[in-house]
């Protein structure tokens, strides 16, 4: 660990060089958001043909808190009976009601959807900070508006879909199987579920094993909708609830977000071929020398500290020019050092709790690995909580194209920093790698900014930015991390075919 | 006797250039009544690798190129279709079988199948492409761009119309391509290759390969630097899938078709462009 | 002092670094979302407070009005006496030997505006004059405006040399900078416009005359900080940022300190190096501190107009 160095924080430089005092000379008090805003059953049950359903075979697992590691509830694990259950309630949901349903009605359920999710908004976000780890801040300004948006956004379309498809007519697909990961647990569901209903499909949803329960929650105000009993339907499990969900003949679209590995088993084993696979990525994120550097530094931070780096489309590889590599190392690491760690639930914390032991696991043994490999650690110095999973904002220099750190997917707060001279280089490296499904490029000089985008091989770059989303904006990588599209116009095709 | 002929030996087109199989393979094609014909080359997997290199080599300069110069180098490669129309109705009726009239429908409808993905290239962009409205300060745009080298089984039961229906909205997008022909077929695939070759079509951008497609598809399906596949024999499907994984190409299997379905319109269609193009959305903050 | 060369104004990374307007506005949108509770909250509206220029500059401005504000300026709330004085009072020149007379012995400085303000728009050695007599009178503190005819004509070494010879008429007076960011509108002319008051020697650098629309926001004040960090961090010299205009709620002043804080460190969050200028701000702070003190919400009868 001789190459480790702590962050400087208020500590002078020891060359006699200016240095900023990130202290406690006006401690922020605590302040966190009430627990009390929502009510959390002892036990659920999974959502089948609109009601609440005890698991017919199997038990129940549970899902803590992996800011305290405490039970919050017990979940019931789906099983091979539990799935078909789900599957046979979307498929009489689909033939009795939801296809003879018109469409200005389907959309008008959604928007009841919407709705109801900004009503219930401060208990769905808090109730998502408890489960995931994810700050309140993130998921009160984040997560939860852009579910609401979404469903808002989808509702639109359910009558207007002939108006997407010029010259061509296209019918839905009949039931949906999906599977969320748990880093953006209601946001993913409501990229799911949104533009399945609006295209007419039905719905059977696994949420992540670890955040299973803003899933259910949305179940709740389903419900309260008063959709037809069955169009959505919720099975909560592990990865074996989802491989028999994949595996069921009668699922007739998969949309699958997580991992590259659970990506390919999807592909291999998937009864049907209308797959969506929203993967894993590697993102590289290129600083010029002409960038407006302190805005870049902060499109840095969004990029990897946001949502504790759990993040498939995380800036994780920042590429910058050689020429402003110090200076833009020394403004991120003053930047880091004002990053609060710690309860995700406080209005004031920037970066929450990793989401489980095992992620906590994995970011340990890659950062290690990291550092033996011989790059430079920089860990930010927060004083982290006694209890739950953390992990401070990190990142390496002296990172090469070679190392683990720079090819893998660390999935939590760490950045692998690298160097470049030239644009072609920068595109060469960005490009190397099997994954695309994001890049950012700063740069205040617009013909560069095009000619960077038409080079990166990413589904999503953003330029002079990162890490926006919005639901009229097409999201999806190229190679390995995954093909079809979500949200906008072009997250209709998934969820119909042209007869 | 009379005049001996000079008959046509009928390679690999690979890189712009007609080789032989590097195994030395052949294979003797016999007309319906069991006369020679000609040899044809039996590609090796050795071939598919070269294939796919030469492919890959050639996709940055022609996705470089303009909408308008791929647009005309597709409407070069109908014109010269038209103008070898009498090889290609001999040969259609050689090899495959046709009937004169049946023979010079293919050939029709080749040509225009080629019109038809030339219109489109500088279009389909407009039509897949998207301003996104976003709710912030920022443009928002999508753009549809091409997947990079796509593999192409040629459909079995066609020796000309299949094969130019699957490789033409692959290219006019700028992808290129390694094309495996119809097992039955592959000397009007090579013809086809010739057309190619006279139309400015930069090479490598399309490579044939004819042999086995029993041998040839798993190691396309595997092979690490094809992005995408285009097969609708059914009969290698969950073969491709598994292999095809390794990589995550996008896989585009569909049922046969019987020959009437690709001399007909439903044959042809954006969403056949569409099928191998990513969607590229691009952010940018509006401010001064 | 020294003057540096201008060759030093152009290195990259200050003169000309560009900033990304969206960007900024989202950082600055960002510092709004911390929540000030309890303890930080107090502690906070008085460092507030103690940071302000209570300000008054109308042209019915007379010696009773500038009295009255001195009283206030050095005891704001007559009901809690913990409450510190304020900063600085700040007045037009004419005005500034009444202010220095009501002030004496307070440990309250006062400020005057110079340079014809607010437009500046009269000859450099009118404007040096007025400086000279201001100070004469007792100003502890300057606040000047730039030449923006000079920078909107690319004249950059006339506004740097001309802050220059002010700075050299202020003697042992603190020279706070007005950019008039209103008029500069983009926040590339605000950086450029920061870079050059730094270098030409002002202690202090400030948004707006509070003459023009839009005056202080908080994403200026963000670019300016940044400024001043660079400054800092290539010459080792902190120079104080100050705020004016349209700060009147208290909870958007803790908002800027919350900025400062996360952009500057703890160094700056004293009224040494920071500044709000304004004058209804005052009594907000004030209101809201007695509701931190009682637990009730405040009326306005109950604070005093000065």
């Amino acid at each position: 660990m001789s190459k480790t160095k702590q962050a400087s924080g208020a500590v002078r430089a020891g060359n006699g060089r200016p240095d900023l005092a990130f202290g406690a000379k006006w401690e922020y008090a605590p302040a966190p958001e009430s627990r009390k805003l929502v009510k959390i059953e002892k036990e659920y049950g999974h959502f089948i043909g609109g009601k609440f359903v005890k698991p017919a075979k199997g038990g129940y697992f549970d899902t803590i808190d992996p800011s305290t590691e405490e039970r919050l509830a017990r979940v019931a694990k789906g099983t091979k009976e539990d799935v078909d259950k789900a599957v046979r309630a979307a498929r009489g949901a689909f033939e009795k009601h939801w296809s003879k349903t018109s469409p200005k009605e389907r959309g008008k359920a959604l928007y009841r959807i919407a709705r109801l999710v900004q009503e219930r908004s401060r208990e769905l976000a808090v109730l998502e900070s408890i489960d995931g780890g994810k700050p309140i801040r993130e998921s009160r300004d984040i997560d939860v508006p852009l579910v609401a948006q979404h469903f808002f956004y989808y509702a639109g379309w359910a009558d207007k879909l002939a108006y997407a498809f010029p010259g061509r007519s296209v019918r839905a697909l009949g039931v949906a199987g999906q599977i969320v990961p748990w880093n953006f647990p209601l946001l993913m569901a409501a990229w799911k579920i949104a533009p399945a209903l609006a295209t007419g499909n039905t719905v059977v949803l696994k949420p992540a094993e670890t955040t299973p329960l803003t899933a259910l929650l949305l179940a709740q105000i389903i419900q309260d909708a008063d959709l037809p009993p069955g169009v959505v339907n919720i099975v909560t499990g592990d990865g074996s609830t989802g491989a028999a969900l994949v595996s069921h003949q009668g699922i007739d679209k998969i949309a699958f977000t997580g991992s590259t590995e659970v990506g390919k088993l999807i592909q291999r084993s998937a009864k049907t071929r209308h797959l969506t696979l929203e993967l894993g990525g590697k993102a590289a994120n290129i600083v010029f020398e002409d960038a407006p550097l302190d805005q870049a530094v902060e499109g840095i931070v969004d990029a990897i500290y946001f949502n504790q780096g759990h993040v498939c489309c995380a800036g994780s590889r920042l590429l910058v020019q050689e020429s402003v590599h110090d200076e833009v190392v020394r403004k991120l690491e003053h930047r880091i050092q004002s990053l609060r760690v710690g309860d995700p639930l406080d209005k004031n914390t920037d970066v929450g709790a990793i989401n489980s032991k095992m992620q906590l696991d994995k970011i340990c043994e890659l950062v290690e690995c990291g550092v033996s490999e011989g790059a430079v650690l920089h860990k930010g110095r927060q004083p982290l909580p006694s209890k739950g999973y953390f992990f401070p904002p990190s990142y390496f220099t002296g990172v090469a194209q070679s190392h683990r750190i720079a090819q893998e997917e660390i999935f939590g707060p760490v950045l692998s920093v690298m160097t470049f001279r030239t644009p072609a280089e920068a595109i060469e490296k960005a490009n190397n790698t099997p994954y695309g499904l994001s890049a950012g490029v700063w740069t205040d000089k617009g013909s560069k900014i095009f000619k960077m985008l038409g080079e990166l091989r990413a589904g999503v770059v953003w330029a002079n930015t990162f890490n926006r989303f919005d639901p009229a904006s097409p999201f999806g990588g190229y190679k390995e991390s995954g093909y079809g599209r979500e949200g906008g116009k072009h997250g209709l095709a998934p969820y119909l075919e042209v007869v | 006797m009379s005049r001996l002929a000079v008959s046509k030996t009928y390679k690999l087109y690979i890189g712009g250039k007609f080789v032989r199989s590097e195994s030395g393979r052949a294979m003797e094609r016999l007309d319906k009544q069991g006369r020679f014909i000609a040899n044809s080359c039996h590609a090796s997997r050795k071939d598919l690798r070269d294939a796919v290199k030469a492919a890959r080599n050639a996709f940055d300069d022609w996705r470089g190129r303009t909408p308008y110069n791929r647009a005309q180098v597709l409407y070069r490669a109908a014109e010269m279709l038209e103008a070898r129309y009498s090889e290609f109705e001999s040969l259609l009726s050689r090899e495959a079988g046709l009937g004169r009239d049946a023979a010079r429908t293919e050939v029709q409808a080749a040509v225009d199948r080629l019109v038809y993905y030339c219109g489109w290239a500088d279009k389909f962009g407009a039509l897949f492409g998207s301003v996104n409205p976003v709710s912030a300060a920022y443009f928002d745009f999508s753009v549809p761009e091409p997947m990079g080298v796509v593999g192409v089984v040629a459909d079995e039961g066609t020796a000309l119309i299949g094969l130019v229906s699957q490789v033409a909205p692959v290219i006019v997008s700028g992808n290129a391509c390694v094309a495996v022909a119809s097992d039955k077929y592959p000397l009007t695939a090579l013809e086809f290759g010739e057309v190619l070759a006279t139309s400015d079509l930069p090479g490598g951008v399309v490579n044939l390969l004819t042999g086995q497609k029993a041998e040839l598809v798993p190691h396309m399906a595997r092979h690490m630097d094809v992005n995408a596949m285009d097969y609708r024999d059914e009969a290698l499907d969950r073969e491709v899938i598994e292999l095809g994984t390794e990589n995550l190409k996008r896989l585009r299997l569909s049922q046969k078709r019987p020959r009437a379905w690709w001399l007909s319109e439903k044959a042809q269609g954006p969403e056949q462009i569409e099928a191998f193009v990513e969607i590229k959305t691009v952010w940018h903050p509006i401010g001064v | 002092m020294a003057r540096p060369s201008l060759a030093s104004l152009l290195s990259p990374g200050a003169f000309d670094r560009p900033v990304d307007q969206v960007g900024a506005d989202e950082r600055a949108a960002k510092f709004t979302k911390r929540s000030i509770k309890a303890s930080a909250k107090e502690q906070g509206l008085r460092m507030v407070v103690a940071m302000t220029d209570l300000t008054t500059l109308e042209g019915k401005d007379s010696q009773g009005k500038v009295r009255q504000m001195c009283a206030k300026a050095v005891r704001p709330d007559p009901n809690d006496p913990t409450v510190p004085s304020v900063a600085a009072v700040c007045v037009y020149p004419a005005l500034v030997k009444t202010a220095k007379q009501a002030l004496v012995g307070s440990g309250v400085s006062v400020a005057s505006v110079a340079t014809s303000f607010p437009s500046g728009q009269t000859a450099l050695d009118e404007r040096v004059e007025e400086v000279e007599r201001a100070v004469a009178d007792g100003a502890d503190e300057i606040d000047m405006v730039i030449n923006r005819r000079a920078f909107m004509q690319g004249a950059y070494e006339t506004v740097y040399e001309e802050i220059v010879a002010v700075k050299r008429s202020c003697g042992g007076a603190h020279l706070k900078t007005i950019l008039e960011t209103g008029e500069l509108e983009t926040y590339d002319n605000v950086r450029r416009a920061s870079h050059i008051a730094m270098e030409a020697g002002s202690d202090f650098i400030k948004t707006s005359t509070g003459k023009v629309t839009p005056a202080a926001t908080m994403p200026v004040t963000l670019v300016m900080l940044e400024a001043i960090r660079e400054h800092y961090m290539d010459t080792g010299r902190r120079v104080g940022m100050k705020p004016a205009g349209g700060i009147r709620a208290a909870k958007l002043a803790l908002h800027y300190l919350v900025m400062v804080k996360e952009t500057l460190g703890d160094d700056w969050l004293t009224p040494r190096l920071f500044r709000f200028g304004a004058s209804t701000l005052l009594n907000d702070v004030l209101m809201q501190l007695a509701k931190q003190r009682t637990g009730n919400y405040q009326s306005g009868d109950y604070f005093t107009l000065d």
